[in-house]
């Protein structure tokens, strides 16, 4: 059975991993509209000091759709099947984030060649702000 | 403080229009290059019907269009000592500009750690067109509470 054509990588391989930032608070701004999230701890930095925070912080939503720009640039977002991140850390103002991901298993059950992979966002001081999974399902193309 | 009384409400179904500009302003916000997520003849050349929504857009459609009935008010949830948890995306057909989208919202588990310090809830999402389930997104929401001594 034959490979599908955007499916190179092999288990324990990294995919391309995705630089953003540094992140502003015009980025916060852009996201704050773009998103609908009009929580006002990631934009008001009066908000977020009466909260007890030194200053507004991003929207964790915003570092996961930048890893879910890493694994669209990657492979077409239709084989895509889930994706799902848990928050460990909070992205402050001004940090500069890397998407990364590790494929982890792959097997091909039919016509379908299923991959797991293991996601992570860290900042410019390797701090984990996400810790997510992904699978990906791709029909196995019979043209070489 | 989040009561365990919240698991099983429901919200009301919220029916939404993806509009394209809306998808263009998450795609400048997120810096997104490639044009299938926010030009429509690009897109079309691509073999799509219209603007792709990106892979995390469902939650702002949660947010786009919010429950009457699951207010935050009502939940017992605070912008102050709000965190996000986590978030789970189950895909089951794309989402493009210009569907007509209905959501459903339901609160599956309450649960607190560290003797009440966090409190979290789970509320799962499900995304239809039509009959056709479109996706489904359970979302975690974290509460820290100062618990006094």
């Amino acid at each position: 059975m034959s490979r599908p054509k955007d499916i190179t990588v092999k288990a324990g391989e990294a995919i391309p991993a995705l630089e953003f930032g540094p992140i502003t608070r015009h980025t916060l701004a852009l996201y704050c509209g773009g998103s609908g999230d009009h929580n006002p701890i990631h934009v008001d930095s009066d908000f977020a000091k009466a909260s007890g925070y030194d200053d507004v912080f991003a929207h964790g939503m915003l570092s996961m759709a930048i890893q879910g720009r890493q694994l669209t640039d990657w492979t077409e977002q239709a084989n895509i099947s889930s994706f799902s991140v848990r928050f460990s850390n909070i992205t402050q103002v001004l940090d500069e984030i890397t998407a990364c991901a590790t494929v982890k298993e792959i097997s091909t059950v039919d016509d379908q060649q299923r991959l797991v992979l293991e996601t992570e966002t860290l900042t410019q001081t390797g701090t984990k702000t996400l810790v997510g999974r992904a699978e990906v399902v791709v029909k196995n193309s019979l043209e070489e | 403080m989040l009561s365990p009384e919240n698991i099983g409400r429901t919200s009301e179904p919220r029916t939404i229009v993806v509009e394209p500009g809306q998808l263009k302003l998450f795609a400048k916000a997120i810096q997104e290059t490639n044009p299938i997520y926010f030009d429509e003849a690009a897109a079309k050349q691509a073999g799509h019907p219209n603007i792709l929504a990106p892979l995390t857009f469902g939650n702002c459609l949660k947010l786009l269009a919010p429950s009457t009935r699951l207010t935050y008010e009502s939940l017992g949830i605070d912008f102050k000592n709000l965190l996000h948890g986590e978030e789970a995306f189950e895909y089951f057909s794309p989402i493009y500009a210009g569907d007509c989208l209905t959501l459903t919202t339901e609160v599956t588990d309450v649960y607190d750690k560290k003797a009440g310090a966090l409190q979290f809830m789970v509320m799962v999402t499900e995304i239809h067109r039509g009959d056709a389930l479109v996706q489904r997104i359970s979302g975690t929401l974290v509460m820290v509470n100062k618990v006094k001594q």
